[in-house]
């Protein structure tokens, strides 16, 4: 959302680049010898944990964008609880009005993994943007810094408040 | 009171004696990052965010609890210093569960604004990820351990300013809580005041007003020095 909050500014964007892969884009296997790829979200579970391998293997720059990807954030609120599993059985069994069973459905709902974390826990990552989200002024700084192809430095409130 | 003549950052710089480096530092405009210190109460160079450099001395000092001394030549802001910083926000951010995006404290935070002081974009650490506990058992305040970063000031301004002495540290290292009475609720700590200090003190969404929510925790903690002044400048 706060991606489209770019507006206008989304045309001239399209101008310079091709998008490949996104969640939006009916695109089924991540592409190969990709320039940028702006990953957001943390490393959750066994397919998050798949598509970031690839997505590292496959890209030059790799950007964790926006604080779940930089720090797990509130996704991670589970971590200090440990094992998941007693968790879900809590959720989907202990309080479950009706249907109460654990879920387990092999090749559609990947597991959880132990602990969620932060991208660069999982990959090497070349580019930290944080803020939750990360306003639209902050995304097109960056995104203007990736185009020019130096080195991307971002400091100061505007460009890494987290939260 | 005897003139105390020193150096810092190639500044020479006069301090009354007696005077901390930090001290002198803010009274001609120096910044020195700092995170334990709080205005009103004594200093205990806990946080080790002050530290500077001293040439001759092998060691860093905290610029909070280091007085000054004739002639002396302090560094405040090497490439050294940078580092260690950023290092001691970044395992502070590890060590417990600080969580801007649903902190009470989001956009009012001293932990949060020394980040970007530091230029911190991630933490290069593991996360602990620690179990801890949030105690709303006091009908007008909470602490929530996962934001609490051990500074102590609501230790200190609860024995020091309000003179009850509520508030302590339990535990070592990583299990290490600031405590209410004898590690009772907070709500059932009986020598507890209700006066709000350790409120006004936390620089963290740690202590918080009940019914507060995202970014709604902001606070006066200037209040503190202002009650020390109007107590002890009293005629």
């Amino acid at each position: 959302m706060s991606f489209l909050d770019l507006d206008e500014w989304l045309f001239e964007l399209a101008q310079h680049i091709d998008l490949v892969y996104s969640p939006l884009a009916d695109v089924k296997e991540y592409p190969e010898h990709v320039d940028v790829a702006l990953v957001e979200g943390a490393v959750a579970n066994e397919d998050n944990l798949r598509l970031i391998r690839q997505v590292r293997e496959r890209t030059r720059i790799l950007i964790a964008f926006g604080d779940c990807a930089v720090t797990g954030n509130v996704t991670a609120l589970r971590n200090p609880l440990g094992d998941p599993a007693p968790l879900l059985h809590a959720i989907y069994v202990e309080r479950a009005d009706v249907g109460s069973c654990m879920p387990h459905t092999p090749g559609i709902i990947p597991p959880l993994l132990d602990r969620v974390q932060p991208v660069h826990k999982v990959v090497p990552v070349d580019v930290y943007l944080p803020g939750c989200p990360p306003p639209a002024s902050r995304i097109r700084a960056l995104l203007e810094q990736t185009l020019a192809g130096g080195a991307i430095h971002l400091a100061g409130r505007d460009m890494i408040k987290f939260g | 009171m005897a003139a105390r003549t020193f150096t810092i950052n190639d500044q020479l710089i006069s301090a009354r004696e007696g005077e901390t480096i930090l001290q002198a530092a803010r009274e001609h405009g120096i910044s020195i990052p700092t995170l334990c210190h709080l205005d009103g109460v004594s200093s205990v160079g806990a946080c080790r965010l002050c530290l500077v450099e001293i040439e001759g001395s092998r060691v860093l000092r905290p610029a909070c609890v280091t007085p000054v001394v004739e002639e002396m030549i302090v560094r405040t802001d090497t490439e050294r210093l940078r580092e260690y910083r950023r290092m001691i926000i970044e395992l502070l951010f590890a060590e417990r569960n600080h969580v801007c995006a649903v902190c009470v404290a989001n956009g009012h935070c001293e932990l949060q604004d020394l980040a970007i002081a530091v230029g911190m974009d991630h933490v290069r650490f593991d996360y602990a990820f620690p179990r801890c506990d949030v105690d709303i058992s006091h009908p007008l305040f909470g602490i929530d351990h996962n934001r609490c970063v051990l500074c102590t000031r609501c230790v200190r301004v609860c024995d020091e300013v309000e003179g009850v002495h509520t508030w302590d540290v339990a535990g070592r290292g990583a299990d290490a809580r600031v405590i209410t009475d004898m590690r009772q609720p907070w709500g059932e700590a009986r020598s507890c005041t209700s006066c709000g200090k350790c409120v006004l003190a936390c620089p963290t969404g740690a202590i918080f007003r009940r019914g507060a929510t995202v970014g709604e925790m902001e606070r006066d903690r200037h209040k503190i020095a202002y009650i020390v002044a109007a107590r002890e400048q009293r005629w």
